[in-house]
């Protein structure tokens, strides 16, 4: 377990903004009807969290619940405890039609820091990045250019990213394109 | 360009976040079909100058199959709905009739 | 000559000079200059040579709009051809050279096919390049490559060296046009609450009505101008770009903008262009009008411009195109040219103006001392490679008779034609103006979006509001007595002059081409455009569209609406190719899937390989080796000792829930189902169609819990087959399914001494006993979290072992360190394929190509025969898929052991009906194998299995035959028994 790493062990970039690949973090699936009271509650009882209604991420002490889907939420915790709470959640879930994966290897997380963070980010994403459109507590499914990502805004002011782990080379890449310190746009805020 | 509510969702998405997927409300046919009814099943399709009922994914978002009811000439979009139905929903119907009275689409019509 | 006026220029800046060179000769301009304005002020009117005659060309306009005065521009790695002078800002130090000459601007060669002009009429190459046949390759095409084009390609080892990007971004208002017009929207907008985006293309806010004058609100125009962007500069709610231009209007209430960012400071580190991607609710074109050409004899010879261009470049740049301007017109607007040469000290030796009377401008051009003919026109200019006379002639005449006046530049003006182009793009019609004669956008039927409603407006000359009091409020300027339509000068110009009246200056067509087309019967204006190439240049007939579809329809006796114009396509001018691509170039240009130990195999020799978006090593390469003899050693290597193989891309798809047996007895051709917890199963995916779509082994985790593995190209699609079919038709079956393929890293460890390294990390039992083959279990290795599947793609005795990704690397570097007694190495995908074609085990995508079906490959044992239905069941029950005649697998092997070329046809005795050869089967994998030292093959062939030992004969290229013999295609081990220890 102590031989595990990120996809690329903490990449950075300065730039425009901090580019930053976070640190190891626990990222679990689970496939449920999240309308279920039952699949809320079972959730609940082991996150300490709300289920997020449709396109919201809802954040607590050590631990997130992302929804990604009306059946698939995407629960955020400590990678060390990813697994063991895996099986908890199954268990907490064992009535209900549920699958409950980790996927916390299988993904890279990464942030932007800085005043220009959506500028960055609409360089590579046609979603809507107004301020009304994609405020703390927003979870936004997208592309960033050719591949796929989850992103929201922090209440930090920071945005933070989930990709795959494969492609975890080219988003940042992308990122640090996006970040050159000679291409500000002066677009938002 | 274009961009469809993913019912799912909610999100008013980009067509580059999208995937085509052909024709919706398809029907299957299977073993101890017709000739006839299996070769329509995998080769006939709709291809109209007007109302058009289709399937979209949204493969860079939440992952949904969903349906559209769009205009192949105006692109027009009536609406968008959820895949887990044999016919568009009423009001699907209603507002292509509020726009196009007389249409119809395979045995559908107004 | 044309030349610096002593003062003036209000956008240029006297005290700052630029050097720069135009044919190798050095020169100079101001700031503020474009390459054109600083051209005209160094006398250089000549620019070019036109596309098909090699005629000299001048400087006609002073916008986008202009045709001939294309340059290659830059050097070396910031070489590029086809720039406009126009819209060219100039820099100190810039680069020019003029296009389509030899051997130079001033002499070239190329003018003999303007001697030969007769026979190069418009379609010529319909006509010449035919006969004789033969001719073509090695005579005409030849040629016509080398005399294609105008500007030239940069070099093959040029690579760009500027970045470029995209900028996604929603808007409520899109504001195209920086001019009065889209000034006042943007104020209206910003003031109702709107976000708003004002572009425009330019450097300089304002317009046209700078140059052009009027009053607004008792004050002078630019007045106006410089208090409405210094409002609108307040208003947080508004942007406003320069440099920007709208590109493109898309379905959907979608616009492209092209941001210039920095050509006009080259080599600084910023992009050079910018993309915008601008997704607005309304779209507003204030696009503004283009003044058209009039077409008399010798309007193309350099010193003839555009009216209004004459009077930007004397008002904006401080420059006169001559020392006498004669002046040539339809319209009133023109006399604005006369007066403004005459503020500035020029000569007018004339105006010609086709109609009988004009309006108060007229008066005052007269006032002024210059001399005004009316009902006179152009019968032809006198002048070569300049402009030295023009001949006068009455309009109602065949231009015969004429008057000479000498004069060194003309400026002409036919009326002007709204900009509809972005209106246009996405469906929006058009209305002809009879008065104004001109197409404006019809308001009734605006492009419409995705609710069916109007989402673009036009505004200003753009909507064909052509004067400042029908913009803005409160503004006055000079009435305007109507113009007179003219389409050819005089208007019975005989033949002779009508084949000197050029309509397009860059593609070389002239009013009698379009006339001729007509003729041949190219009526529809869509043909007549490509029949002649009229407005198929670079510039896109933004001077000749209108005048040559009103020669055509002269030509066809029809109105000219019902001749219509030709489509508008986007980009409204040329954008460049990095634009487009944006940051997708080089290492961003496609993502690139790497597995958690990539660094690793690159390290260690990795030949890589793609395989769809991921790189995999084809073979471990080491010092002396060629990646061929990297493969032998690999297969023989695992075979005696120990392979590694990184299986990490496979799909890993977990499918759970009460209905999943049932689910995936419909996915797959086996019964799927009545796998035990614990086992393993070979599972065969098809398409309704029947065909084999995808092939893995399915592990039941539990009793509602399968992982089914898929090909490394078929992860996600197989996902989101199955996605489809619980969403779309089985909605009430209870199945989830996640992908985790990239959750592992999986590792296969493979040959005799499998086990042994792993019992050497301890864990887990990995005995027959404990877990034989087709048997998985959970465990620990070496302290590692791991599933172990007892599966075997090569024969051998096999583990493929999956781990958290994020200690794959740290696994793989324990099994390498624990294996190396066991004479561990790893292989790649090449020595894969071959140790399983040795086991006649088949591979998608090689024994597969979309119309194989398992039948074909007697894999009949994966058809359940108990199941009533699973995807391509009912297919395979048609005639064609059960017709005995279809190739069957079987193994090949050469008689003299070479190895087979890859996709060798068998061919039999006689022709069929194409008069090609009767062909018996094909080789579908064919390999050198090392483990029996010669050549091994997989095929397909009519009636295979029956035909055991049989010789087929395969021609190969270089016109000999090799012989091969159908054998078993299970080469090596055939009891399976090396798999089973």
């Amino acid at each position: 377990m102590s031989e595990a790493v990120t996809a690329l062990g903490g990449a950075s970039f300065n730039g425009l903004v901090a580019v930053r690949e976070r640190p190891l973090t626990g990222m679990i699936t689970i496939r449920a009807d999240l309308s279920d009271k039952a699949v809320a509650g079972a959730v609940g009882s082991v996150t300490g969290l709300d289920m997020p209604g449709t396109g919201r991420i809802v954040e607590g002490e050590g631990c997130a619940i992302a929804w990604m889907s009306p059946d698939e939420a995407l629960v955020f915790c400590d990678y060390a405890e990813a697994w063991d709470k895996v099986a908890v959640l199954q268990g907490a879930l064992a009535e209900c039609h549920a699958l409950v994966a980790n996927v916390s290897d299988a993904r890279a997380v990464f942030e932007l820091d800085g005043a220009a963070a959506r500028d960055v980010l609409a360089k590579l994403t046609p979603a809507d990045l107004r301020d009304g459109a994609f405020a703390p507590g927003t979870m936004r499914r997208t592309r960033l250019a050719q591949v796929a990502a989850a992103v929201w805004p922090t209440e930090a002011g920071t945005i933070r990213i989930v990709c795959f782990r494969s492609v975890a080379d080219y988003v940042m890449q992308l990122l640090s394109v996006a970040a050159d310190p000679d291409a500000p746009v002066g677009w938002h805020g | 360009m274009l961009t469809l509510k993913c019912p799912c969702c909610g999100v008013m998405t980009d067509e580059t976040e999208l995937h085509a997927e052909g024709e919706a409300h398809l029907k299957r046919f299977g073993p101890g079909s017709s000739d006839e009814d299996f070769t329509g099943y995998l080769f006939q399709r709709e291809n109209p100058k007007g109302i058009h009922f289709e399937r979209w994914r949204h493969a860079y978002g939440c992952g949904k199959y969903f349906h559209a009811a769009r205009c192949t000439v105006t692109l027009e979009v009536f609406g968008t709905y959820p895949a887990q139905t044999l016919e568009p929903p009423q009001e699907i119907k209603d507002a292509i009739s509020a726009k196009r009275p007389g249409w119809s689409w395979r045995e559908m019509s107004n | 000559m044309s030349h610096r006026l002593p003062q003036g220029g209000r956008l240029i800046d006297r005290r700052k000079p630029r050097t720069f060179r135009f044919n190798n000769r050095a020169m100079r301009g101001m700031k503020g200059d474009t390459l054109a304005s600083a051209l005209l002020a160094s006398d250089q009117m000549l620019v070019g040579r036109s596309f098909k005659y090699h005629r000299p060309r001048g400087i006609v306009a002073s916008g986008a709009e202009e045709p001939n005065a294309l340059v290659n521009l830059g050097t070396g790695d910031r070489f590029e051809p086809n720039q406009r002078a126009t819209t060219t800002e100039l820099f100190d130090g810039l680069v020019a050279k003029s296009q389509n000459h030899f051997p130079s601007l001033d002499f070239d060669i190329g003018v003999v096919n303007d001697a030969l002009s007769k026979f190069l009429s418009a379609g010529f190459y319909y006509k010449m390049f035919i006969h004789p046949r033969p001719f073509w390759k090695h005579v005409y095409e030849p040629f016509i490559r080398q005399s294609a084009g105008l500007g030239k390609a940069p070099d093959a080892e040029a690579r760009d060296v500027d970045t470029y990007e995209h900028m996604y971004a929603h808007v409520d208002v899109l504001v195209v046009g920086g001019g009065v017009a889209g000034l006042q929207e943007a104020r209206a907008a910003g003031e109702a609450g709107k976000e708003v985006l004002l572009i425009e293309q330019t450097a300089h806010w304002g317009g046209r009505a700078p140059v052009d004058g009027g009053s607004v609100g008792g004050g002078p125009v630019d007045k106006w101008v410089d208090e409405t962007v210094a409002a609108l500069a307040e208003m947080p709610n508004v942007r406003m770009r320069l440099r920007m231009m709208g590109a493109g209007v898309y379905d959907h209430s979608y616009a492209l903008g092209y941001e210039r960012v920095s050509d006009h400071q080259p080599g600084n580190d910023a992009p050079r262009h910018r993309l915008w991607r601008i997704r607005a609710t309304e779209i507003v074109t204030a696009t503004g009008a283009i003044e058209r050409p009039l077409s008399f004899a010798g309007n193309d010879i350099p010193g003839v411009m555009l009216a209004s261009a004459v009077r930007d470049y004397v008002v904006n740049y401080g420059v006169t195109p001559g020392r006498r301007v004669a002046i040539a017109t339809n319209n009133d607007d023109a006399y604005r040219t006369a007066l403004a040469l005459a503020d500035a000290g020029v000569g007018v030796p004339v105006i010609v103006d086709a109609r009988s009377e004009g309006g108060p401008l007229a008066e005052a051009a007269r006032d002024r001392g210059i001399r005004v003919e009316f009902g006179m026109g152009v019968g032809r200019l006198l002048g070569g490679k300049r402009v030295t006379g023009v001949g006068i002639c009455r309009m109602d005449s065949d231009g015969s008779a004429l008057h000479e006046i000498a004069c060194d530049a003309v400026a002409m003006s036919g009326g002007w034609s709204p900009v509809v182009h972005l209106w246009s793009h996405c469906g929006g019609k058009l209305n002809w103006n009879e008065t104004r004669a001109h197409f404006a956008p019809d308001p009734a039927r605006a492009p419409t979006g995705a609710d069916g409603q109007a989402f673009v407006r036009a505004a200003g000359a753009a909507s064909g509001a052509l004067t400042l009091p029908e913009i803005l409020d409160g503004a006055e300027d000079w009435e305007e007595a109507p113009l007179s339509p003219v389409w050819q000068m005089p208007a019975q110009a005989e033949k002779a002059l009508q084949g000197k009246s050029w309509l397009d200056f860059q593609n070389d067509v002239k009013v009698s081409d379009v006339r001729l087309a007509a003729r041949e019967g190219y009526e529809s204006v869509e043909h007549t455009k490509r029949y002649t190439t009229l407005g198929m240049a670079t510039d896109q007939g933004k001077l000749s569209n209108i005048n040559g579809l009103a020669v055509l329809a002269d030509a066809l006796h029809k109105d000219i609406p019902a001749v219509g114009t030709t489509t508008f396509r986007p980009p409204y001018t040329p954008i460049s190719m990095g634009a487009i691509a944006g940051e997708a170039r080089g290492a961003l240009f496609q993502p690139i899937r790497r597995t958690p130990m990539h660094d690793w195999h690159d390290a260690h020799g990795a030949d890589w390989e793609p395989v769809g978006a991921w790189r995999r090593p084809y073979a471990f390469v080491q010092n002396g080796e060629d990646v061929h003899d990297a493969v032998m050693r690999e297969v023989t290597n695992t075979r005696q000792n120990l392979g590694l193989l990184d299986a990490s891309t496979l799909g890993k798809l977990i499918v759970k829930g009460p209905d999943a047996g049932r689910f995936l007895d419909m996915m797959y051709t086996n019964m799927m189902s009545t796998l035990k917890p614990g086992r393993c199963r070979y599972g065969l995916m098809c398409s309704e169609n029947g065909f084999l779509i995808d092939d893995g082994v399915v592990a039941r985790i539990d009793d509602e819990t399968f992982l089914c593995h898929t090909t490394t190209g078929g992860a996600d699609r197989i996902h989101g087959h199955m996605e489809d079919w619980l969403q779309c038709e089985w909605w009430d079956w209870k199945v989830w399914v996640v992908n985790a393929t990239e959750q592992f890293a999986q590792v296969g460890v493979v040959g005799p001494n499998a086990r042994k390294v792993l019992e050497k990390l301890g864990g887990m039992e990995v005995s027959a006993d404990a877990l034989p083959f087709m048997a998985w279990a959970d465990g620990e290795i070496g302290g590692f979290r791991a599933r172990v599947y007892r599966i075997s793609f090569s024969g051998e005795l096999s583990y493929e072992i999956a781990v958290d990704a994020g200690q794959g690397q740290a696994f793989w570097d324990a099994l390498m360190e624990a294996g190396e007694e066991f004479g561990v190495m790893p292989y790649g995908t090449e020595a894969l394929h071959i140790m399983r074609a040795e086991k006649g085990f088949i591979m998608i995508g090689d024994e597969t190509d979309g119309t194989v079906i398992p039948q074909d490959l007697g894999l009949n044992w994966a058809i359940s025969k108990k199941k009533e239905d699973y995807l391509g069941k009912r297919a395979q029950e048609r005639d064609h898929m059960t017709d005995p005649d279809r190739w069957q697998l079987v193994g090949l092997e050469t008689l003299d052991g070479s190895v087979l070329p890859d996709g060798a046809y068998a061919v039999e005795a006689g022709w069929n009906d194409n008069d090609q050869r009767r062909v018996q089967g094909r080789v579908t994998s064919t390999y050198h194998s090392p483990t029996l030292g010669r050549g091994i093959a997989m095929g397909l062939v009519r009636h295979g299995p029956d035909r055991m030992g049989e010789v087929l004969d395969f021609p190969v290229p270089g016109g000999t035959t090799v012989r091969a013999k159908i054998v078993d295609p299970v080469f090596y081990d055939r009891e399976g028994e090396k798999q089973n220890v």
